[in-house]
């Protein structure tokens, strides 16, 4: 398994400073500050095109921040290929699945074990030692992560036939064959019934207390109030709040945001909270 | 077909017994040189377009200019051959590094650009080359080409007959096929499968995609030009008119009829294609309509071609509503 014994806990795992990115006139993040600590389970949450995906995409190097840097493991990323910054050690899923859908499941899993082994073409032609303890390492690794997500009888389907459920923790077990520090989710539950929602929430719970850290986009309250121990608001870009749940539920500012100015509407939070 | 899988699967070392011995006797029986030389024909389209098909099927870009390089591994070997008198062994693998090497150089510009734009840069590129074939008279003998390569010499023997070509060519392909597979089932396959799959998705798990692009080129130029190196010395005499860019298309219609992504779908096509091209001859240039019909219809048809799997990428993208039902539906 990962050796999570190197993280020193005092430095943030995950940090943005000013973080800003405008599509032309439109600033989809506005100077977000964000501390995710070794071992949390970060919550960030926001009403629809609050550019909370936008700014995972920035923190995971798909995007380049327009101002602002990006902090992993008090090393700045900042500007970095996505494959550059998935070599340290931070995997992602996505919000609208990108699986490879046409291979298998247990396919999919070898991928993610792509930097995690070094055989190049020559080691394949002639099957060198390398590329046996490579291709040894791969298969056990992923067999042995699918099995904890509990997908292992599956190995074999292709991915794209899998109910949607599934093919969310496929793409999950795919970003843990990177042996990641730092998880980023994007909408993990979406699609799920309450009864996988409950399952999957067991899941990032026991990972988190295997070492992981793990930062979760998520829409359902219940699950984020529940599982998470620190949450970021996000709203048009801007950050409107950072705490804990219950530093997030008592906000007025968050409250406005999900459900606009008013008494009953206020109300409502309380009975959802 | 699926029979024919498990038949392959279960008795693997009989098939490969079977077919040895019969490509072992095939130049012994069949005596007339040119139906020979048309199965050598078929035999050096199917590598071509195979190494065409480790760039289009494997890692899903759109390479046109397979003929360029098909055109440098030619005049290499004839150019070395014939005015340095260099041996036809050495200059097999130097062709192919010499190609694989203007491939990196052809897929630098490309990295940033996808799908009809880097058709475009490929074509163009394949054009390139031929115009330098046919202009650079010192090495390439401009338009008049380059007459009487040397042929081939194995320990003081002259390798001139279809017959002797006919086990240059298998080699050739044997080992492309054997060396590709092996590739194709390590890291560095699946990092190209990947790109073809989800490029998006490659980058976040770490693929560094634009290295993989480049040596997949690389890989797929190589062995256009080993067998472009093959080729010269086969039909003794080259000039640009046979590398242009209608060759190009020829070899990409054998892989688009014999199925992306599949390895011996491009030795299907090629066999297709090359009967095709003989039988057809009587019509002379109205046969390219019967190409462009032909593409059409597998597009439309068949977008994997024959040999592909009807759930793959290239088999339009979809996943069949029948096999979602049945796959696990339920957990």
């Amino acid at each position: 398994m990962i050796d999570f014994s190197q993280i020193d806990t005092n430095v943030p795992m995950l940090e943005s400073k000013g973080l800003c990115k405008y599509f032309g006139g439109l600033k989809a993040v506005d100077n977000v500050d964000m501390k995710i600590m070794p071992g949390d389970i970060f919550g960030i949450i926001g009403p629809n095109g609050a550019g909370k995906t936008t700014f995972f995409n920035m923190c995971t190097g798909m995007y380049t921040p327009t101002k602002g840097n990006v902090y992993l493991m008090g090393e700045d990323v900042t500007g970095l290929s996505a494959e550059r910054v998935a070599r340290k050690k931070m995997a992602r899923t996505f919000q609208n699945l990108q699986l490879f859908k046409f291979m298998s499941v247990l396919d999919n899993v070898k991928i993610g074990c792509h930097i995690g082994t070094k055989t190049n073409m020559v080691d394949s032609i002639f099957h060198t030692k390398r590329y046996k303890q490579d291709e040894e390492y791969v298969v056990h690794k992923s067999e042995e992560i699918l099995r904890a997500i509990g997908l292992y009888e599956y190995r074999d389907t292709m991915a794209g036939n899998l109910a949607y459920g599934m093919q969310r923790k496929v793409e999950i077990a795919r970003a843990l064959a990177l042996e990641p520090y730092i998880l980023l989710l994007d909408e993990p539950a979406a699609g799920m019934n309450p009864q996988e929602k409950e399952e999957l929430m067991e899941f990032i719970k026991m990972l988190n207390d295997g070492g992981y850290t793990i930062a979760v986009i998520e829409h359902d309250m219940k699950f984020v109030m529940n599982s998470c121990n620190r949450i970021l608001v996000l709203n048009f870009g801007q950050k409107i709040c950072e705490g804990t749940p219950d530093q997030v539920k008592s906000d007025k500012q968050v409250h406005e945001a999900y459900f606009g100015k008013g008494i009953i509407a206020g109300e409502a939070v309380k009975v959802h909270g | 077909m699926e029979k024919a899988k498990d038949f392959y699967e279960k008795h693997k070392l009989i098939v490969y017994l079977i077919l040895f011995a019969v490509s072992l006797v095939v130049p012994f029986v069949i005596e007339q040189a040119l139906i020979l030389r048309y199965i050598c024909t078929i035999m050096m389209y199917a590598t071509l377009a195979g190494s065409l098909n480790v760039i289009n099927g494997y890692s899903g870009q759109t390479c046109l200019g397979q003929a360029g390089f098909f055109c440098i591994g030619a005049y290499t070997c004839a150019a070395l051959t014939k005015n340095f008198g260099v041996s036809f062994w050495i200059v097999l693998p130097l062709a192919g590094i010499l190609a694989a090497l203007v491939g990196l150089l052809v897929s630098l510009p490309t990295l940033k650009l996808s799908g009809i734009y880097l058709s475009i840069v490929t074509l163009g590129a394949s054009e390139i080359i031929r115009i330098i074939a046919q202009t650079w008279t010192p090495v390439t003998g401009g338009a008049l080409g380059i007459k009487q390569i040397p042929y081939p010499n194995l320990f003081g023997l002259e390798l001139f007959r279809p017959k002797y070509y006919y086990f240059i060519f298998l080699i050739i392909g044997v080992l492309f096929l054997f060396i590709t597979s092996r590739v194709l089932r390590s890291r560095v396959g699946r990092a190209w499968m990947a790109i073809r799959e989800d490029q998006v998705a490659a980058k976040s798990l770490g693929v560094e995609t634009s290295r993989c692009k480049c040596t997949n080129f690389m890989y797929g130029a190589f062995w256009a030009g080993i067998i472009g190196a093959a080729y010269a010395p086969f039909v003794n005499y080259i000039e640009s008119s046979q590398f242009t860019t209608d060759t190009g298309f020829n070899v990409l219609a054998m892989v688009v009829i014999g199925g992306q992504g599949t390895l011996l779908g491009p030795i299907i096509g090629s066999a297709i294609v090359t009967i095709l091209t003989e039988t057809l001859r009587f019509l002379e240039n109205w046969r390219y309509v019967i190409y462009a019909i032909i593409i059409i219809l597998m597009m439309w048809v068949r977008p994997q071609g024959l040999l592909g799997a009807s759930d793959s990428i290239l088999a339009g993208g979809k996943i069949r509503r029948k096999e979602k039902e049945q796959g696990g539906k339920k957990a």
